[in-house]
């Protein structure tokens, strides 16, 4: 068990290490979602005069929760890319025919992942306060959880994408074909209940929709833990069984390798 | 005697490549052995079954039947037991470009369960005896394809394996740095007595490197033994006539086929060869006998076996090396 932790714990400081090095990359990462943030929240700005829009607070106060979930989801989705370059370096046919177990080689990356999330996540909410929104401060524990639980949701998915089809322009595709549906099904930059209703159907089995509801609800004070409660046990649920099956997903490349 | 580092019996492995293809054979029935501390060179053409051999002995795929040792540790039984005793270096550079060539080592060395000082002893001193050293703190893809091969095998050797497993280790590098590799090859996994699978497309290489040397053909091995073993066992010396443009192949191989103290007569574009029990005497009879028949000559040679000849007497067709 301490072996997996140790293991786990250097592959993390692995992906860390190179992230730094590569600062474009890195400042890519960090200034997206404010660029996001204050994007959406100037072009959207009077949709909460709409009758009927929700939510009592600014635009920018509702689209926080969104931003840090669309961040999530669109960083996650490439976390398997890591894996392809070392499938097609002799690094992934190495660390498996090594002591280190499967389980290790995905915590790494969700570990990383994770990571990059509650640092996105830091910024959005400073930048939206910055900007002059006002947030309960529980909820910006919440915020970071939801956003980590999201991103270890499509990080796994997105490694198990990238040991089945084993190609990057495959893992590509098949990230950018899904990522934006899920966020328009959600009701991260839109209330959801002036949508049609099967996109209200559709939004409540959708895990982006899920965090963005768990992270706005208590980011904006005097939450409704009943909405609040089920959606947490449900990324959780889904974060533990996607991250194992990502883990058997090994199992599936070394047969066809 | 002490087991074998390396024993694989009756090997088979099949792929299905899709549903319309027919199975491919990748393996059928191979059996290995290679002794402590010994060089095991693997010869063959492309898809001949050698990166299936080291796969599934490297615990990266099973064999559909069949059994393997490595380290008297059965790959099937307990893959997690043969992992901490062997090492591999691929077909590809397994090192990670974005890091240094000092962080390569330490983390290869610490996820095979080294404490971190231990780690850092021993990648310094790989780095110090591979002439890394200087180069050492640069990530790596700013080094040389030559130098990085260096380190993929370092990286290979941090945790001191029992079983060292060689893909083509030298495939792309230039003829000096082949040979460098080839003598920090040697005298590291002397120093350890580390036993070596090697696969190779170059015959050099393995008459070179190995102590023992077999070829794969198909899925078996073809014959087995030391590389002075495999050519002292071709009996007599290698003669090969380059003939002319539009010189009538086939009347020269009936002719030298009649010719006593020639054998093995074949020919292969405009190339014949044949095997002599006396070089020298034969030579001179043969293109006499060609030259009454007409059939002009470019070029004669007239060699002791080399691994060529064993590769093509077993093989059935001559080495292609892919340079």
């Amino acid at each position: 068990m301490t072996t997996v932790l140790t293991h786990s714990a250097l592959l993390t400081r692995r992906s860390l290490t190179a992230l730094v090095r590569q600062p474009i990359y890195l400042g890519v990462t960090l200034i997206q979602p404010m660029v996001w943030l204050l994007l959406f929240g100037q072009l959207f700005k009077s949709v909460v005069e709409i009758p009927g829009f929700a939510q009592g607070g600014s635009y920018l106060e509702f689209l926080t929760p969104g931003v840090v979930a669309m961040t999530a989801l669109f960083s996650a989705a490439w976390a398997g890319t890591v894996y392809i370059d070392d499938m097609e370096r002799g690094v992934m046919d190495r660390l498996l025919a090594s002591p280190v177990s499967r389980s290790a080689m995905m915590n790494g990356t969700l570990a990383y992942q994770s990571l990059t999330s509650i640092a996105q996540t830091s910024i959005v909410v400073v930048i939206a306060f910055l900007a002059g929104a006002r947030f309960a401060w529980t909820g910006v524990v919440f915020t970071m959880l939801a956003g980590v639980l999201l991103t270890v949701i499509v990080a796994a998915l997105s490694n198990a994408t990238a040991l089945l089809v084993r190609q990057q322009e495959a893992l590509i595709g098949i990230s950018q074909f899904t990522a934006l549906p899920l966020t328009f099904l959600s009701s991260a930059v839109m209330d959801t209940s002036l949508a049609p209703h099967w996109m209200r159907v559709a939004a409540t089995v959708n895990p982006l929709d899920w965090a963005v509801v768990v992270s706005r609800e208590t980011l904006l004070g005097s939450p409704d833990w009943a909405a609040v409660w089920p959606r947490l046990l449900a990324l959780i649920v889904l974060a533990v069984v996607m991250a194992g099956l990502a883990t058997r997903a090994f199992r599936a490349y070394q047969r066809s390798a | 005697m002490a087991a074998p580092a390396l024993q694989a019996v009756g090997l088979r492995k099949t792929y299905v490549a899709g549903r319309r293809t027919d199975p491919v054979v990748a393996l059928d029935g191979l059996d290995l052995e290679a002794n402590r501390g010994s060089i095991l060179g693997l010869l063959g053409p492309n898809g001949a079954g050698k990166s299936t051999t080291v796969k599934i002995l490297a615990t990266l795929t099973r064999a559909d039947s069949g059994s393997a040792l490595v380290d008297g540790v059965d790959v099937s039984d307990r893959p997690e037991e043969v992992r901490r005793r062997i090492g591999l270096v691929s077909q590809r550079p397994s090192s990670d470009p974005m890091a240094t060539g000092w962080e390569n080592l330490v983390l290869a060395g610490r996820l095979h369960g080294l404490a971190r000082q231990e780690a850092e002893d021993r990648s310094a001193a790989l780095l110090g005896r591979l002439d890394l050293s200087a180069a050492a703190d640069r990530l790596v893809k700013t080094w040389s394809g030559g130098m990085s091969r260096k380190l993929d095998v370092a990286i290979g050797l941090a945790h001191r394996p029992t079983v060292l497993f060689l893909d083509e280790p030298t495939t792309g590098l230039d003829p000096e740095a082949r040979a460098e590799l080839w003598s920090e090859i040697t005298r590291l996994t002397q120093e350890d007595e580390t036993t070596v699978l090697l696969t190779t497309h170059y015959l050099d290489e393995a008459d070179k490197l190995a102590d023992q040397v077999a070829i794969v053909d198909h899925g078996q091995i073809k014959v087995h033994g030391t590389p002075e073993e495999l050519k002292s066992a071709l009996r007599g010396d290698a003669v090969v006539f380059e003939l002319t443009a539009g010189s009538d192949a086939g009347m020269a191989v009936d002719r030298l086929r009649s010719l006593a103290g020639l054998g093995e007569v074949s020919i292969e574009g405009s190339t014949l060869r044949a095997r002599a029990d006396l070089g020298a005497r034969a030579v001179p009879l043969a293109l006499a006998a060609l030259e009454e028949i007409g059939v002009e000559v470019a070029s004669a040679t007239m060699a002791r076996p080399s691994l060529d000849d064993v590769y093509l007497r077993h093989v059935g067709r001559a080495f292609e090396a892919v340079a």
